[in-house]
């Protein structure tokens, strides 16, 4: 077996990857030196200022905003950001900013929940794999590069004609997608820790397999899985709002922000920018937060960079 | 270096292998079979049968597969349920025009990526390196469709400078006539590669900063720039190869909702169409053609990068 580049490069940018020195004696990881290194990136810190507007907006924002996001309105359809609208209509005539909010809720949610069932589902595979080797670690890591070679977009897009698109459907299709870096870096981890003497030692102690990686060798690679989790909510939004922006996402009424762009393309010459602008920068900045983020934590959580 | 193809190139085929058998199980996932998925709910019983007839889909799922990889290996790859075509022809158009949308795109992503990431890791943690980081990151989190508006809105829509549309010609011939129109296309599909390839040719050149040979060539007399040059530059670059082959599945997406934004009839366009009609083989086609693509293209990458250096074909796990 060779080494694929993500595990050549693992450690670099945007290759996500994290380790502290894994020491089962040694105290608590250096949660102190490394909520340090985070508060002192600054695009760490601008991400997750960010990241609780956006939650602020899309979920405290329709308390004190009332709109009327399920029946459509066509006399006022396509009007432009003013009084009573702050940000325009629609062509059916929702309100965009409430739209906006609503939209995000879909994405926020279906975007951290497939990446949190992504990443468990990696890391115990990947934990695994990594620690039984042999004919499961084969089968299971011929599986991934399998599913790794198809291009996401396209695999989504299959899995979203041959199912219903809902928003449970959609987390599970993404996830399904979604846990294989996280696998493939959490098997790497365990191949070296697995020969570390802490792992060692609850073998001679008559520990179980299954003991040693839930214990021992999941717990040492949480900065990985860490890293990586917040990598794919950034990953998981964006291949939400393509699915969305192709028209196979969930269907209207339900609102979307990838759908809004969607609907907007049929007013680019006609000027409506509040049709297309509003939800591409959402969109953007809900990503480069958690891209921000997943940068900070990489760099806190990593030893060799913050020596360097 | 014959031990590394031989293993190499048995573990494409060994992905092959298991991508194929993903993607024909993807069909037998469908409620009801592809027969009602197709035909709609109001098709007669006998509509049905007829259809499952027609396609074969009555025979047992090991032979079905095995007459699909016949199809794939002999280069029809199907009949198409609504064009009445095979795939192979629908595809045998359209693919040249994706393939000069996606080359033409890496090929920018590295003239622009390389240097830039470059220049970042020569002047690294100064301002100019944390504005071009920003930079590559908002380039990096940008969806690849909001940004295709973006350019239509405004060089297209506000000032004429360039098409809205990708060019419609069929020929190649006819596609470069008409390069203007391939310009906005192909910038919006090669940014997200710019600030890939920018991010590992940074952290590429920082590490080989560090190493023994540059302190070396420094003590021998050599100048900053001679050593960047001809040492660093080097031996930075051979891993940019691998990063290559892991961004093709990227630009395979990315060609799908680019092709879409600017109307450009290629591959991406064709296989949104068929998922919009619900045609599914030439869906999964399409799906094989594009994981082929990424195997043989990470299958090259690793290869040179093996020719590139050495120590590569050692590793042994």
């Amino acid at each position: 077996m060779t080494l694929t580049a993500q595990e050549l490069l693992s450690a670099d940018d945007l290759g996500i990857a994290a380790r502290w020195g894994g020491d089962a004696g040694s105290p608590s990881p250096p949660f102190l030196a490394a909520a340090r290194t985070f508060v002192e990136n600054r695009l760490a810190v601008l991400g997750a200022a960010l990241l609780v507007l956006l939650v602020l907006f899309c979920f405290v924002g329709p308390l004190l905003y009332h709109t009327n996001q399920i029946t459509t309105n066509l006399g006022n359809a396509d009007l432009p950001p003013g009084a009573g609208h702050p940000l325009g209509t629609d062509e059916v005539g929702y309100d965009v900013l409430g739209r906006l909010m609503a939209g995000g809720q879909t994405s926020l949610i279906i975007g951290i929940a497939s990446a949190m069932l992504a990443t468990v589902v990696g890391t115990v595979v990947g934990a695994v794999a990594g620690y039984l080797g042999g004919v499961v670690d084969a089968l299971l890591m011929r599986i991934v590069d399998g599913l790794l070679s198809i291009p996401a977009l396209l695999l989504v897009i299959v899995l979203a004609t041959i199912f219903t698109p809902s928003t449970a459907l959609l987390i599970l299709v993404i996830a399904a997608l979604s846990w294989l870096t996280t696998a493939r870096l959490v098997r790497a981890e365990t191949l070296s820790l697995r020969e570390r003497e802490f792992v060692e030692a609850v073998r001679l102690a008559g520990g179980k397999g299954r003991r040693a990686v839930l214990r021992h060798i999941i717990p040492n690679t949480i900065g990985t899985v860490i890293v990586s989790g917040t990598f794919q909510v950034a990953t998981a939004i964006l291949l939400l709002a393509g699915l969305d922006f192709l028209g196979l996402g969930i269907p209207p009424p339900a609102a979307s922000w990838g759908q809004m762009l969607s609907t907007g393309v049929n007013y680019v010459y006609d000027g409506y920018w509040w049709l297309i602008v509003p939800a591409g920068l959402a969109i953007l900045l809900t990503v480069l937060a958690f891209n921000f983020i997943g940068d900070g934590l990489r760099d806190a959580l990593e030893a060799r960079l913050r020596s360097r | 270096m014959t031990g590394y193809l031989f293993r190499r190139l048995l573990q494409a085929v060994v992905v092959l292998i298991v991508v194929s058998l993903i993607v024909f199980g993807l069909l037998q996932l469908l409620p009801g079979g592809p027969a009602r998925a197709v035909l709609g709910n109001r098709a007669s019983p006998g509509e049905i049968a007829n259809f499952i007839r027609q396609y074969g889909l009555n025979r047992p799922l090991p032979l079905q597969y095995l007459i699909w990889m016949g199809h794939l290996v002999r280069g029809t790859l199907g009949w198409s349920y609504t064009q009445n075509q095979s795939v192979a022809s629908l595809i045998a158009e359209r693919l040249p025009k994706t393939l000069i949308l996606t080359v033409a795109s890496v090929v920018l992503a590295l003239l622009v990526g390389l240097p830039v990431g470059m220049v970042q890791a020569v002047k690294r943690n100064r301002s100019l390196d944390q504005v071009s980081t920003f930079v590559s990151f908002a380039f990096y989190s940008i969806p690849s469709f909001f940004l295709g508006l973006v350019l239509i809105i405004l060089l297209a829509v506000e000032v004429h400078w360039f098409p809205a549309e990708g060019p419609q010609g069929t020929t190649f011939a006819q596609i470069m006539t008409n390069f203007r129109a391939l310009i906005l296309p192909v910038v919006t599909l090669a940014l997200g590669g710019i600030a890939l390839f920018s991010r590992y040719m940074r952290s590429s050149v920082i590490d080989n900063l560090v190493e023994d040979y540059v302190r070396t060539a420094r003590a021998k007399g050599a100048g900053r720039a001679r050593v960047l040059i001809r040492h660093v530059l080097r031996n930075a670059l051979a891993p940019i190869a691998t990063i290559l082959g892991l961004f093709l599945p990227v630009l395979l997406s990315g060609a799908v909702i680019v092709e879409n934004v600017f109307n450009y009839p290629g591959m991406g366009l064709l296989f949104w169409t068929a998922a919009i009609k619900r045609d599914y083989p030439t869906e999964l086609a399409i799906t094989m053609l594009a994981a082929l693509l990424t195997v043989v293209g990470s299958l090259l990458a690793d290869i040179a990068y093996a020719i590139s250096d050495p120590r590569i074909r050692y590793v042994r796990r």
